[in-house]
């Protein structure tokens, strides 16, 4: 089940055009890991969200592509909705998992509210990680 | 303690050490695109870091746009922006 919640504020910027949003990235694992070990918490604060941090700390063998993951889909997401101008928080691009390990977007703040703007109907993500690599889909219908 | 004179420098050494770029920074004309030079959405996030620990500064969220990471110079405007605030 895909959760995700709007804040509508003041309209700006950009719209994009309606139809079917999609967006699609891949982060390298080790370069993920080089980035923990290079910033630390700098990186994990400013990039992901608190719950994110958490799943992803769980088990610290999979920090990193778990990290990974997440900041694909971030990106995927922003490529979606063509938000590379926006002035987005990263953090408000938020992975969630619920307790059977389904993933679903959270959006907040800008990103809340532009993603509203389109009227976006269904927001979907989809994460997967294989050697070096973690990739990441989001498919959203936007009619406006 | 860091000048606009100065900027460039330390801009290049950060671009250097995190933009992973085919080319060598030192080298790049400030209006050239980073992108273009082959730095990723990642090594932007890097650079961003890495810009934010040496200016000792947070770019707003109004400011995390491709465009402001895109070349040295917009990185300068960008870190003299905040600097002024």
């Amino acid at each position: 089940m895909n959760t995700h919640e709007f804040k509508v504020e003041a309209a700006f910027g950009a719209t994009p055009p309606p139809g079917l949003r999609l967006g699609i990235d891949i982060a390298q694992i080790s370069a993920i890991d080089a980035s923990l070990a290079n910033f630390g918490e700098h990186f994990l604060r400013r990039i992901f969200s608190d719950g994110e941090v958490a799943y992803a700390t769980e088990v610290p063998a999979l920090t990193a592509q778990r990290l990974a993951a997440r900041f694909a889909a971030k990106e995927a997401t922003m490529k979606a909705f063509g938000l590379s101008e926006a002035g987005i928080g990263w953090r408000d691009i938020e992975v969630t998992r619920s307790a059977d390990g389904a993933c679903a977007l959270a959006l907040h703040a800008r990103a809340a509210e532009i993603v509203a703007r389109s009227g976006c109907t269904q927001l979907s993500v989809s994460l997967s990680h294989d050697g070096d690599y973690a990739t990441a889909v989001v498919a959203a219908l936007a009619p406006r | 303690m860091f000048s606009p004179d100065n900027f460039d420098t330390q801009i290049r050494a950060i671009l250097v050490k995190h933009g992973r770029l085919a080319v060598d920074a030192n080298g790049l004309a400030a209006d050239a695109d980073l992108y273009q030079a082959g730095m990723s959405s990642h090594a932007s996030v890097n650079v961003m870091l890495a810009l934010e620990g040496a200016f000792d500064i947070e770019f707003p969220d109004e400011m995390l746009k491709r465009s402001v990471f895109a070349s040295i110079a917009s990185i300068r405007d960008a870190v003299a922006g905040i600097g002024q605030t």
